[in-house]
């Protein structure tokens, strides 16, 4: 499959493939998403507005030319911006494929980083010559103001233009705590979220900062994704409980052929993971805050989602590990397969992919 | 529910007139303020005089500052519960007649007025959207004049665009009553500003309301509105800018 290559959020032409144990893959027009859920689903997004990451500057020791695209961070308090893991490209910048950017000057703890009006110290160099820690000198307004003013997104070489916040911000984006964008959410607009509550669709958010997604070195990309900190609103974990009991309800009824109702239906892998971590065995959601660590994939049941939303995902990234938590590797193959036919667009800017139980 | 968190509000053009006296306002009733403004020194000179404030330099009439803007007050207030889209332009001064009125000039004042805080309105509504799900409320309050009614002669630039400003509000909050975010169009009354010297230079400025006062209404509006919207349990919220 290809990559989409220009930054637009909802082109009128992007496609839906509806995979689900009662049909053969259908492909669809994904502006007819809806048409795909029922009253008493619980739709759930990532509400994380998407940070400018990438900063450009030089390293102090040896006057290098660096990238740092900021990766993860310890939680997401407004006041917690002085410390980032990062992982550190040599010069150049998003045109060169990741893997083919060149390595950075050779990084050691005190090392000294200068980021346009920002400055950094290397505080650990972590298991490989990329990844490190960092801590921005200032007081946190001033590390807001400094990566407002001189922070871009994170971008890859597949889109040819410079990003900007408004290409990867969603519709719904609050909060700035992810590093790349949640963007299955790009589909949601508000006609999206007003259709919903005509047809008796429950819309709900998470936040989680979604962490990098690739880093072009496969080393590091085995080690994603990295841990993610989020915040389950409790008006969300109460919206999941009755979702479950509208579900159990329609179970009961035998409505599953029928379509079953109460599904959470969660908008990209990021509100899977926090809403994973979030619930007990027996799928009951706490809402607050915590740290989304574990992995999903095909060996992991699912105990609070029911079907997602997703991009379109290529086999060996930990987006796609995700998916196979939702289908079996048959069925995901067979997707995979038609979508190439049909021509289906891969990452943030492409299509979309609906995996959920009969509908 | 422990006690509730802070009210959190960003304030445009926040380090004189109406701006300034709504930021004293706010965060002499517990709130957590981000403000803006064009200038470096002033927003730096009313940090100071504010600590618990967060400053942010930037135009709202720059298409380009606006995402700046919003990261700065999003990130550094954590969410957003009210914008008050305070800051406006006359126009060119002395204030003139239309007809003697340079298209530019009106553009600029319509960037300033209008599509500023349209733009900024948008970048937020997120987060404002998501303070409503979560029973918190959301409400974006656009400072409107008389102007935005009347037709006073040599005031058509401001007049205009704040007649388009009270109008969109309108619009915002016929779309956005199911999201359960309020937009306010209040006119504060004319008031002893610069902005009020600038277009009427010989006023006493004793016969003018005080910008205090004005700051004072407009937050119990914001702080009513927000009752409204609140749900019981979480009536906290509202009480703790009701004062």
């Amino acid at each position: 499959m290809t990559a989409a290559t220009e930054p637009v959020q909802r082109p009128i032409d992007a496609k839906l493939l509806v995979i689900d144990p009662c049909h053969e893959p259908r492909h669809a027009a994904r502006v007819d998403l809806l048409d795909f859920l029922h009253a008493g689903d619980l739709v759930i997004a990532n509400d994380a507005a998407t940070l400018p990451a990438s900063l450009a500057g030089h390293h102090l020791p040896t006057g290098g030319d660096v990238e740092v695209r900021l990766a993860s961070r310890g939680s997401l308090s407004p006041d917690d911006v002085e410390t980032f893991t990062a992982v550190v490209f040599g010069a150049g910048d998003f045109h060169t494929q990741t893997e083919q950017r060149p390595a950075p000057p050779s990084l050691m703890p005190g090392d000294g980083l200068s980021l346009g009006p920002l400055r950094a110290t290397i505080t650990g160099v972590l298991d490989h010559p990329r990844l490190v820690s960092l801590r921005f000198e200032g007081r946190p307004d001033q590390i807001w103001s400094g990566l407002a003013r001189h922070g871009r997104p994170l971008q890859y070489a597949h889109i040819a233009t410079p990003l900007a916040l408004w290409d990867v911000w969603t519709p719904i984006a609050g909060s700035p705590v992810a590093f790349e964008p949640p963007s299955a959410g790009f589909a949601i607009d508000w006609r999206t979220v007003a259709a919903m509550r005509d047809r008796r669709i429950e819309f709900a958010t998470i936040t989680l900062a979604a962490g990098i997604s690739s880093t072009g070195d496969p080393e590091l990309d085995a080690r994603l994704p990295f841990d993610e900190p989020y915040h389950v609103p409790d008006t969300t974990a109460a919206a999941v409980h009755r979702s479950r009991l509208r579900h159990a309800r329609g179970r009961g009824a035998s409505a599953r052929q029928a379509g079953a109702s109460g599904r959470v239906v969660a908008i990209g892998t990021t509100v899977v993971r926090a809403l994973e971590h979030a619930a007990d065995e027996s799928g009951r959601v706490r809402g607050g805050y915590g740290i989304a660590t574990r992995r999903i994939d095909r060996t992991t049941r699912l105990r609070a989602v029911d079907a997602i939303l997703s991009g379109v995902h290529e086999p060996a990234t930990s987006h796609y590990q995700l998916l196979r938590a939702f289908a079996d590797d048959d069925t995901l193959q067979k997707a995979d397969a038609l979508m190439s036919a049909l021509g289906y667009r891969t990452h943030e800017f492409g299509d979309s992919v609906l995996i959920s139980s009969c509908c | 529910m422990s006690s509730a968190p802070p009210l959190r509000v960003a304030v445009t053009g926040g380090t004189s007139g109406l701006g300034l006296a709504l930021v004293r306002e706010l965060t002499g009733r517990g709130a957590h303020v981000a403000f803006v403004a064009r200038t470096a020194d002033a927003v730096q000179r009313i940090a100071r005089e504010q600590p618990n404030t967060h400053g942010i330099v930037g135009d709202v009439a720059r298409k380009d500052d606006i995402y700046p803007i919003a990261l700065q007050i999003l990130g550094e207030l954590g969410g957003l519960d009210v914008l008050i889209n305070n800051a406006s332009s006359l126009g060119p001064v002395p204030l003139r007649l239309l007809a003697d009125t340079d298209c530019e000039d009106f553009e600029v004042a319509l960037a300033t007025n209008l599509l500023g805080p349209f733009r900024l309105t948008k970048a937020v509504l997120g987060a404002l959207t998501a303070s409503a799900r979560e029973g918190r409320g959301a409400v974006v309050l656009n400072v409107s004049s008389d102007a935005a009614i009347n037709a006073y002669p040599t005031w058509g630039v401001y007049s205009a665009s704040k007649a388009a400003l009270r109008h969109m509000s309108a619009i915002w909050n016929e779309e956005l009553v199911s999201e359960g975010v309020r937009f306010l169009s209040v006119d504060p009354g004319d008031m002893d500003t610069p902005l009020h010297a600038l277009a009427v230079p010989d006023t006493d400025p004793a016969t003018l309301k005080r910008p205090e006062h004005a700051a004072k209404e407009l937050v119990d509006a914001i702080a009513e509105a927000l009752a409204a919207l609140v749900t019981p349990k979480l009536g906290q919220v509202s009480a703790s800018v009701g004062g």
